[in-house]
């Protein structure tokens, strides 16, 4: 084979550029190294773009590497990204453009390196792309560093003496590891090492096209491809050294062929009218409610506290949507993160008749405690003159302190005996709404119409709501 | 319109379908995980595309093809992701690539912890990425701003073909507040330079790469009065109480709020203070701030960080005035008592 197989000229394909304008200088040649295989697998791909009549709907992803500037040659849409991320941005273009055909040209330190996880995902997720995989086994672009494709015992100039399999491992197979995931619709390997290979070639990128265009998902060409710069052959050798040596590294063929059986991915449904986006984001487009009053001087710091599961999120939501449709200034802010996990939960309510400062209580003038070591951990921090609820028979002996009103009433066994040990933490904020009556019942009772879900619940959590309340009212009676 | 009560991060991604944002990809980090879960809520049923990337690397680049193809796309990490995907923003800036990035700070470095800090600010107004580029920077102080800021940060992310970020600590992307959301959605037409797939936009390129020194030092001049453009053009911050005030408090985000209360009680203690609070973190009121020496005889940053923004006010006063700095960090916050506190001692001996 003589050297013009591998000369790309202009105006040989349709969809490349008359002149290669965006390349000031040599306007008729490509910047590839005489033998380079990435002006062939350009021609073969530009043919099978002419071919299928598709020019108008590809986007081109060009990589970082040697095929940098291969938007230089392809007249279609381009864009132009970073190392390794060119399967990633495709996938997203493709996303976004389902009618594009869209084609991620990468090298083998672009894909199976820097671009190894993006490449598996786009994969494994199926995406509808075709992916061109120019595998030379070696760093082009950077001078000629070891790819993770680089033979066993070949010389790079970070190989020195060899890729040695202990220091560097062994060349990594693409299509076979991609071949064993269910999302790829079609992948083969090919070479560029005689024209039967490349007419193979050819046949394997028309049909990865083809895949894509029918919607079937992931497609992949590697092809086997000279890189006889750095090879330090002339391209005569370097293709004979594709033929004989890579072929044998890595064999060729289809490793996944669906195009018969798969069924083509879903489609995105139409988007709705614009006019429903408000109703479909489960916005309030009501008109806001009459102005409530304005309690003066109100700044509630409440922190409720307790185990995961007795609903001290909620009982602090509740507070908060009540206070906020009464015309107030609220707050809630969750204790998040390992926390969670640990099987206790607390939140931090602010009820204010003022801007909010900051959500975060820390001297709560309110502690609404469902267990007990809730209560140990922030008693200390209440503020003189407040008020603690506790979910108990008693208060613990140690746990009174001067000043702070203390006040033990077993919330979820009330709750129980009513139907539901769950809804003590509705009994707790009837009982807080009867020694703190900050805000009024219907506004508690709207606030529990929206954050309940279902008709049972908001039954028992009325009830709950009207027992915590009415004895916690009789318990003041007794001591008035 | 009735007010809701949402979380900072919900309010956030409402916000940005309401501006006609219809790709999200992230990856998952505490405290940011709310947005990514309207996301995946609410973006596929009004045609969008919500997708958990592999990795922060791979989601920042799939906003840049989306970017690419003419959508209004975003992210949304916290610090290590987002010093995941540096390389990422400054293509997309170098490309001149619209999008947004919302950043729910924590507490670092390293793995740090999940509660709020204030310490990314170098890496996300100086840039984390490399190159000479700037990106918008939105610093939301309530569950409200989460949404309207992100709702503008979509307008000026198009408006001048930057990456724009949100930067809001975990208190504000965690707590829910009253919010009163816009009205209308708007869904504007994919701009002339996008990448699309057609007939019309085949001649279309987005590409970062100048090869040519003098080609690439051009492109740069152009970003750069761009940013100037910025600086002019879209400085936001909000002054409270500066008319008079002797001690000038700058602080932004959730301490903004506690400064606010701050500055109330010291009033009350006779002090005039305010507070100068940046909106825009870049670019930074620079003018606001030297506007308010002109009655204040001392400014006193507070930040949850050891000290990152207390560099632009100096840089911002340069040396006209003594810049006093509280921090608290590792996710604690500083309160209203602590710092008039702070403030009292400052004044004492002025
Ligand atoms: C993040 C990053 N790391 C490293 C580089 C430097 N770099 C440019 S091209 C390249 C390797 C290209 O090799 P390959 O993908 O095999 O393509 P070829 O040049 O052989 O066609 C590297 C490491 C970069 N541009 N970006
Ligand atoms: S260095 Fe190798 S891959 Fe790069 S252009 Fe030359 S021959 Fe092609």
């Amino acid at each position: 084979m003589s050297e013009p197989l591998y000369t790309l000229k202009c105006g040989k394909a349709g969809c490349f550029y008359p002149e290669y304008e965006r390349k000031a200088d040599l306007k008729d040649q490509t910047h590839y190294c005489p033998g380079c295989g990435h002006g062939i697998t350009h021609k073969l791909m530009a043919e099978a773009i002419d071919e299928l009549g598709i020019q108008d709907r590809v986007i081109l992803v060009s990589p970082v590497g040697c095929s940098v500037f291969l938007y230089y040659y392809f007249d279609v849409g381009n864009v132009q990204v970073a190392h390794g991320r060119a399967s990633a941005v495709a996938t997203a273009l493709k996303r976004a453009r389902p009618e594009a055909i869209v084609i991620s040209y990468q090298g083998d330190g672009d894909l199976a390196a820097i671009g190894s996880a993006e490449i598996l995902h786009s994969a494994n997720r199926g995406e509808n792309i075709t992916v061109l995989f120019v595998n030379n086994g070696i760093y082009g672009m950077t001078g000629g560093q070891m790819a993770p494709t680089t033979p066993v015992g070949a010389k790079t100039t970070t190989t020195p003496r060899g890729r040695n399999v202990w220091n560097d491992g062994y060349p990594l197979h693409i299509s076979e590891v991609l071949s064993s995931l269910e999302g790829p619709s079609f992948i083969e390997r090919v070479a560029l090492g005689n024209p039967k290979q490349i007419l193979q070639a050819k046949k394997a990128i028309r049909k990865a096209l083809e895949a894509q265009i029918k919607g079937l998902g992931f497609s992949l060409v590697e092809v086997l491809s000279p890189c006889p710069t750095i090879w330090k052959m002339d391209p005569v050798e370097a293709q004979r050294y594709v033929r004989e040596e890579m072929t044998r590294i890595y064999p060729l063929g289809a490793k996944r062929d669906r195009l018969a059986e798969a069924a083509p991915r879903p489609l995105p449904e139409a988007p709705p009218p614009l006019e429903e986006i408000p109703r479909l984001l489960k916005i309030d487009t009501r008109p806001s409610p009459p102005s409530a009053r304005h309690l003066e001087g109100l700044e509630d710091r409440i922190k409720i506290a307790g185990f995961g599961g007795q609903g001290v999120l909620l009982l602090g939501q509740l507070i908060a949507e009540a206070g906020m449709d009464d015309g107030l200034e609220v707050s809630w802010l969750p204790s998040y993160g390992p926390e969670m996990r640990s099987g206790t939960s607390n939140c931090h309510v602010r009820l204010a008749s003022k801007p909010v400062d900051s959500p975060l209580v820390t001297r709560p003038n309110i502690l609404l405690a469902m267990n007990e070591p809730s209560l140990r951990k922030f008693l200390p921090d209440v503020a003189d003159g407040g008020l603690v609820l506790y979910n108990g028979q008693h208060v613990p002996e140690d746990c009174h302190r001067p000043g702070v009103r203390v006040l033990a009433m077993p919330f979820a066994e009330m709750a129980d005996s009513i139907g539901s040990a769950k809804a003590g933490n509705i009994v707790m904020l009837g009982a807080l709404m009867a020694l703190h009556p900050v805000l009024p019942d219907e506004k508690i009772d709207g606030a529990l119409k929206r954050l309940v879900k279902t008709e049972r619940w908001l039954e028992l959590d009325r009830a709950a709501f009207a027992c915590g309340k009415n004895a916690a009212l009789e318990l003041e009676s007794c001591h008035a | 319109m009735a007010k809701q009560l949402v979380k900072g991060n919900e309010a956030l991604m409402k916000g940005a379908i309401l501006a006609g944002c219809r790709a999200f990809y992230g990856y998952p980090i505490t405290p940011a995980n709310e947005i990514a879960e309207a996301a995946a809520a609410y973006l596929p049923p009004v045609g969008g595309v919500f997708l958990q990337a592999e990795s922060e690397v791979a989601a920042i680049n799939m906003v840049f093809g989306a970017a690419s193809a003419g959508v209004r796309a975003m992210t949304a990490s916290s610090g290590p992701g987002i010093s995941l995907m540096g390389e990422g923003i400054s293509y997309l800036a170098g490309a001149e690539l619209p999008c947004v990035i919302a950043d729910i700070t924590r507490g670092g470095p390293g793995l740090g912890n999940i509660a709020p800090e204030q310490s990314d600010y170098f890496q996300v107004v100086k840039g984390g990425g490399h190159g000479s580029y700037r990106t918008l920077v939105l610093a939301p102080a309530s569950a409200q701003e989460m949404c309207d800021l992100t709702f503008d940060a979509f307008e000026l992310a198009a408006h001048y073909r930057n990456p724009v970020i949100v930067m809001a600590d975990g208190f504000i992307g965690q707590m829910m507040e009253p919010v009163e959301f816009p009205r209308e959605a708007k869904l504007p037409p994919p701009p002339e330079w996008a990448v699309l797939g057609d007939a019309r936009t085949r001649p279309n390129l987005i590409t970062s790469i100048y090869l040519e020194p003098d080609a690439l030092e051009a492109h740069i001049r152009k970003l750069d009065a761009k940013y100037q453009r910025m600086q002019r053009e879209s400085v936001r911050c909000e002054n409270y109480m500066t008319e008079d005030a002797e001690l000038v408090f700058v602080g932004y985000g959730i301490v903004s709020r506690v400064l606010k209360s701050a500055v109330n009680r010291l009033r009350n203690e006779g002090i005039r203070a305010g507070l100068v609070r940046p909106v825009t973190l870049f670019p930074f009121p620079t003018e606001q701030i030297r506007a308010a020496a002109r009655t204040a005889q001392t400014f006193f940053v507070v930040e949850m960080s050891t000290g990152q923004m207390v560099e632009d006010v100096r840089l911002a006063l340069a040396g006209m005035r003594p810049v006093e700095f509280y921090g608290r960090c590792g996710g604690n916050s500083p309160s209203a008592e602590e710092i008039v506190e702070k403030a009292m001692e400052v004044m004492a001996h002025v």
